[in-house]
């Protein structure tokens, strides 16, 4: 399974000063007990996050799905794929977000997002759900609507928002509503995104009650299909309760009302699928609006890669199920740069984060990951590898699996907390693309200095095994059961061996549960789940997206010193 | 010779202009320049375009271009041009316009034209033949044309009964009648036609042979009063009259039939003085053996290059040599006789609609290769031409050669699997039928051939069996073509990229990319068995694996699906694997009418599917909608033209009371007449057409009300 695709010819011309300095081993051995174990642990994984996405996949249920179809309307993935490009990949984002979340199950949240090509262009697809409670907006589906439009604010790309919705969810109004980064900033980012050169466009494919009818009002353009397609702030029952007025939902707010008498949609479309066709019609339209960004141009983007020299797809078996198991992240690297290849920088200095420069599909990044416990010196050479790549316009991309920066008298007294102060400001500070995969557990600082969520990167993936919480389970049941014993002590409480195991266990549990990736995935404390055996193309993609944009300086703050 | 002037032959047939034998490259230093001559309607057609020098002589209309022998003759002076070659249509059987010719000095390539006019005058050829000794089919030749006295006539040969004009062939104006009550309706429109088409209307009758063959001889004279024959061809196979595979030699003779046949025909020949190519048509009786003379064509036939093949000459090269005043080349006994020929005729029709002309746009036009001096494929139109319907919608000839008819039957079949149509329908599914029968195979060839078996090779409705079987082979191409559209889509895809940067190219990476699943489409094809006179729509889903390959499902279907690999071989040819099959695909796709066509060719099966677009436009305005031509939306009664055309003739007034069945109006498209005829007793309403008007197809003719 070695691939070395020549994709040019001109790669077989020999160059007498090209060695190959970086290519890394293969580095696993496939014979020990440990990998083995450990590649049939994650195929049950696999197995387990498979049956999951099968699920959602098929939306709201059977009954919602035929009542969908009854109408001559698609389910959201399928619109999607009807507006992308014929045999165009489409990378969605959290496919498991509302996973468990509530008392109801809300597959995918509700809403389907993500990126894929239409006439050329990138663009950011909102398909509302209407077969998961009619597409009502629970608290989740904001967020999630929200994380779609920060992407595509921060990548620069046109917003369709497929509309089928009935709203907010009125139960839930109170974590909908009110608040900063609720169902209002939908509309203020379409603003702002509007403002900036953005396109947004709005098919309305169903209902847009209340607050979702300006969804379209807010849009560019709109596009409402007759018959199944209506805007209007209060529907027929609150109408007639409101003022006694008797009318039917098309003349309300259907589709001819809307194009020929109140101009609140642009496109009439006779059916579903005409509207689709309007709508990838609006995006080959958009012309410059979907132009390529400056960093295309300045990029050290080569027409010409290679494939890894090792198997993709073993990057499952690599993937450790056991935190505690150690793992080399240049095994993981060997397997998403081009050719292998992987430039180390300050190789020898700081040896539990390994940084470097290496190519994926033919563009360069800076990759950053952990082979251990954070040290003051890995910090350090984090924090100048990071404004090595924002000064060059390198994207750099994040492999977590840290369990924290190193404690103890030794460290504190050396500065670790200054050296990590360096790194989280690098991090923060640096405006080139970030893009961070969890490969294996995500605890404490280390997420903050491996650009976690809080560290806005433009995108963030976990593996099906990775875990993320501000410190261990059994660590934080040890630190726990320390401060009740010393409570029920000033009590005068007596506390049995007995009673603090279980006290523990119980923490141990929770900590277990609440660092699981489907707890951070239905949360949206990521953008989903990826298959390891995916993780180069998703980088690939994610990558490709965010190159759509201008060049930003980086600025730095103070580094204490 | 300094230039040729040519004639346009038949419209699909520029045979002198595009094989390399008319350029006469046998003696590269004389080679012969030619000029061309058009109408209109064929301005862009491959027989200009291959041609040195090309002269516009009229109109679409052939009356005002390509009958035109005095703006002809004119083309010829204007281009300095010393010879012209008539071709096989039009004015190659007119005896005014050879003497034209040499009048203004121009050598005609052809007979005397004392020739032509006794040989273009069917019943002055029969009563010359008749004295020369040649059999003739009893029958009334005389010029007393009245319909009683023909009637009369009619009766004393007996019925069935054949009515043809003196003028022309091809089976225009043509008309067989079984009992006496249909002989005058019949009699009048023979007449009719005929005057359209030969500018005389005389009409005669002869007994009608109920299982004939029809067999004809190649002769050939020089100046010198040599006549020599080289064989026959039989060309039994017919449809509508007309033939669309003819054969040499005739299977199914003894040799000293074969050796009367050619005496016969040059004893023809020589009754009248003949110099240059002929072609002396006999009938047949397969019941008792014995053989008739029907007529002599002065020209060199559409069919030639089956005898070419087997004697292994050059026939238009012969024409000139003996026109230039040369003596035949061989003598009867150097005439070799080598394997065996077979000529299929490739027309735009519609099969199913009892052959009608069709007409339309060659969306897709590739005829199989004519690599080897054993297969040829004459053709005047490219991909992209337009069939008109001014003219005979012939589109190729398709000549293969073999060392024996078995040899020569399978390459045929081969051939016309390859050859390859799109864009209006055609006859080639039909020929590749007749030449997969088994009757054809066993040389029980003759002259009804195809309405004898009728049903095996048009296809039993009520076959539920042969139904289903050809649903389940039009899935399985169904299957094919989903896998490979959804690859081809993607190609155009990818090939749209801008720039090389490969981060972009990832988007379109195969297989699409999907988080935690395989990117799946649906395809809807509808597909018309023309068989059974019925359609049907095919849901497919397409699942694009992970390893590349497509799984695609018939909805409605238990099966699991056919997992298919695709590798493209060109812009339209795949390599396609499915269930341990590895199968050539090729396929035509084109746009039309809101609906996309897409053709599929494997192995010998040929396969079109529509897939609507189905998005219509809005209008607030009705008005602006296209005419809906489905019939269902026409009130009862309603009659609609059954194909484009020319109304010849107005029977009725509108208003008039009329019977089922009554004739109504007379239609002429592609040389032939249609009678549109009351498909129920009433009053004829709405009568919207007038003689000389131009009709399209299925527009609305008149309404009969019940009454």
């Amino acid at each position: 399974h070695v691939v070395n695709q020549l994709r040019n010819p001109s790669w077989a011309i020999v160059q007498r000063r090209e060695y190959c300095l970086g290519v890394l081993p293969d580095g696993i051995d496939r014979t020990s007990e440990a990998f083995v174990t450990n590649s049939r642990a994650m195929e049950e994984i696999m197995t387990q996050l498979q049956s999951h996405v099968q699920k959602v996949l098929c939306g709201g249920g059977a009954e919602a799905v035929r009542r969908n179809k009854s109408r001559d309307k698609l389910l959201p993935r399928e619109r999607i794929d009807r507006l992308l490009d014929p045999g165009s990949s489409f990378l969605e984002l959290s496919q498991l977000a509302g996973h468990e979340l509530y008392e109801d199950s809300l597959p995918s949240g509700g809403i389907i997002t993500g990126i894929g090509r239409v006439h050329g262009c990138l663009c950011m697809f909102v398909a509302n759900d209407p077969t998961v409670k009619g597409g009502t907006y629970y608290p989740i589906t904001v967020k999630k609507h929200l994380r779609a439009q920060e992407i595509a604010t921060q990548c620069n790309l046109p917003c369709l928002y497929l509309v089928d919705s009935g709203g907010a969810n009125l139960p839930r109004q109170a974590d909908v509503f009110p608040d900063r980064d609720n169902f209002g900033r939908i509309f203020y980012n379409q603003a702002q995104m509007s403002a900036e050169g953005i396109p947004q466009i709005a098919l309305v494919l169903g209902s847009c009650t209340a607050g979702g009818a300006y969804i379209p009002a807010m849009a560019d353009e709109s596009v409402i299909v007759k018959g199944n397609g209506t805007i209007f702030l209060a529907g027929p029952p609150l109408v007639k309760a409101a003022t006694g007025e008797e009318v039917s939902a098309e003349d309300l707010g259907g589709a001819t009302m809307h194009c020929k008498v109140s101009g609140v949609s642009d496109h009439f479309a006779e059916d579903e699928l005409h509207g689709l066709a309007i709508g990838r019609n609006i995006i080959k339209n958009l012309y410059l609006a979907g132009k390529r960004g400056l960093i295309h141009e300045y990029a050290n983007s080569s027409s010409e890669y290679k494939d890894p020299l090792y198997d993709v797809a073993e990057l499952r078996s690599i993937a450790p199920v056991d935190q505690k198991q150690p793992l080399d992240i240049r095994s993981v690297i060997a397997r998403i740069v081009d050719g292998s290849e992987f430039d180390e920088f300050k190789k020898l200095y700081g040896t539990t984060l390994v940084t470097g420069f290496g190519k994926i599909y033919g563009q360069t990044v800076g990759i950053i990951g952990n082979n251990g416990i954070l040290f003051i010196e890995s910090a350090l050479k984090g924090a100048h590898f990071i404004e090595l790549c924002a000064q060059r316009n390198i994207p750099l991309i994040f492999l977590q699996n840290i369990t924290g920066f190193m404690v103890g008298s030794r460290s504190e007294a050396g500065g670790i907390a200054k050296a990590g102060a360096k790194m989280v400001m690098a991090v923060s500070c640096a405006k080139v693309p970030k893009i961070t995969v969890i490969v294996g557990g995500s605890f404490g600082a280390g997420n903050y200095g491996m650009c976690g969520r809080a560290y806005s990167p433009n995108f963030l993936f976990m593996w099906p095994a990775a875990r993320i919480s501000v410190m261990g389970g059994l660590q934080a049941a040890g630190v726990l059961a320390q401060v009740e014993r010393s409570n029920k002590k000033r009590q005068g409480i007596e506390w049995s061996q007995e009673e603090e195991e279980k006290f523990k266990g119980k923490m141990v549990e929770a900590y277990e549960r609440e660092a699981s990736a489907y707890y951070s995935t239905a949360r949206l404390w990521d953008d989903g789940i990826i298959d390891p055996a995916d993780t180069r193309k998703v980088l690939g993609l994610c990558l490709s997206a965010s190159m759509n944009r201008d060049l930003q300086p980086s600025k730095f703050g103070v580094f204490r010193m | 010779m300094a230039s040729l002037l040519l004639r346009r032959t038949t419209n699909r047939n520029p045979k002198p202009l595009t094989t390399p034998n008319f350029s006469l490259n046998s003696d590269q230093s004389h080679r012969i320049r030619t000029v061309a001559v058009y109408s209109d309607a064929d301005r862009d057609s491959l027989h200009v375009k291959s041609a040195d020098e090309a002269v516009r002589i009229g109109p679409p209309p052939a009356r005002l271009s390509y009958l035109n022998g005095s703006e002809i003759v004119r083309a010829a002076i204007r281009t300095g041009a010393q010879a012209i070659h008539p071709g096989y249509g039009f004015l190659s059987e007119n005896a005014e316009f050879a003497q034209l010719c040499e009048a203004e000095g121009l050598t005609f390539i052809g007979p005397p034209a004392s020739a032509i006019r006794d040989m273009g005058d069917k019943s002055a050829s029969k009563k010359i033949m008749g004295a020369a000794g040649v059999p003739l089919v009893p029958g009334y030749h005389g010029n007393e044309q009245d319909v009683e006295f023909m009637k009369l006539e009619a009766d004393k040969i007996g019925y069935p009964i054949l009515i043809k004009p003196t003028h022309g062939g091809g089976g225009k104006g043509m008309r067989i009648v079984q009992s006496p009550d249909e002989f005058v309706d019949s009699f009048l429109g023979a007449q009719r036609e005929a005057a359209a088409s030969f500018g005389v209307n005389t009409i005669l009758l002869e007994k009608y042979i109920t299982r004939p063959r029809h067999i004809e001889v190649q002769i050939f004279g020089d100046k010198h009063g040599n006549v020599l024959h080289l064989y026959e061809r039989d060309c039994s196979m017919q449809r509508r009259h007309q033939k669309i595979i003819e054969e040499a030699p005739a299977p199914n003779i003894a040799s000293d039939f074969r050796s009367h046949l050619g005496e016969a025909a040059v004893s023809a020949a020589k009754a009248v003085s003949y110099h240059n190519a002929g072609t002396v048509e006999f009938i047949v009786d397969t019941i008792s053996g014995q053989f008739y003379f029907m007529e002599m064509n002065t020209r060199l036939q559409v069919e030639h290059p089956v005898t070419e093949m087997v004697v292994g000459q050059d026939l238009v090269e012969w024409q000139i040599r003996v026109a230039n005043g040369e003596p035949l080349p061989l003598n009867q006994s150097q005439v070799p006789l080598k394997g065996h020929a077979f000529e299929a005729r490739i027309y735009a029709e519609n099969v199913p609609k009892g052959f009608l002309p069709s007409a339309g746009v060659l969306h897709h036009y590739h005829p199989v290769s004519a690599s080897s001096t054993a297969v040829r494929v004459e053709t005047g139109v490219e991909q992209g031409d337009t069939v008109s319907m001014h003219y005979d919608p012939m589109i190729a000839k398709l000549v293969v050669w073999g060392e024996n008819r078995g040899a020569a039957l399978v390459k045929m079949k081969d051939c016309l699997t390859k050859f390859q149509v799109a864009g209006l329908p055609t006859n080639i599914n039909f020929l590749q039928r007749l030449s997969d029968h088994w009757a054809f195979k066993d040389e029980q060839v003759e002259t009804h051939f195809i309405e004898h078996f009728k049903n095996d090779l048009l296809g039993d409705p009520s076959n539920e069996m042969l139904k289903a079987v050809a649903y389940n082979t039009a899935t399985f191409a169904a299957t094919l073509v989903a896998a490979c559209v959804c690859r081809k889509e993607h190609q155009v895809s990818v090939s749209s990229l801008p720039g090389s940067n490969n981060l972009n190219s990832l988007w379109l990476a195969h297989p699409p990319f999907r988080v935690h699943h395989d990117a799946s489409e649906t395809m809807e094809l509808q597909w018309d068995n023309e068989d059974a006179n019925d359609s049907k729509q095919i849901k497919l889903a397409v699942t694009c694996q992970s390893n590349g390959n497509f799984l695609v499902k018939i909805a409605d279907n238990s099966s699991s699906g056919h997992e298919v690999k695709v590798s493209p071989l060109g812009p339209n040819d795949f390599r396609t694997e499915i269930d341990g099959l590895s199968i050539n695909i090729n396929l035509a796709v084109y746009t039309k009418d809101y609906t996309k066509h897409i053709h599929v060719w494997h192995g010998k099966h040929h396969h079109h599917f529509r897939e609507s677009k189905k998005i219509h436009l809005p209008s607030d305005d009705d008005s602006s909608h296209r005419p809906s031509f489905d019939m269902a939306s026409h009130p009862p009664g309603t009659v609609v033209a059954p194909m484009a055309g020319l109304v010849v003739k107005v029977l009725v007034k509108d208003g008039m009371r009329v019977a089922e069945g009554q004739p109504v109006l007379v239609l002429e498209a592609m040389k032939m007449e249609h009678v549109v005829k009351a498909p129920l007793s009433g009053c004829v309403n709405q009568l919207k057409v007038n003689t000389g008007q131009q009709v399209f197809d299925n527009s609305v003719l008149f309404v009969i009300k019940d009454e």
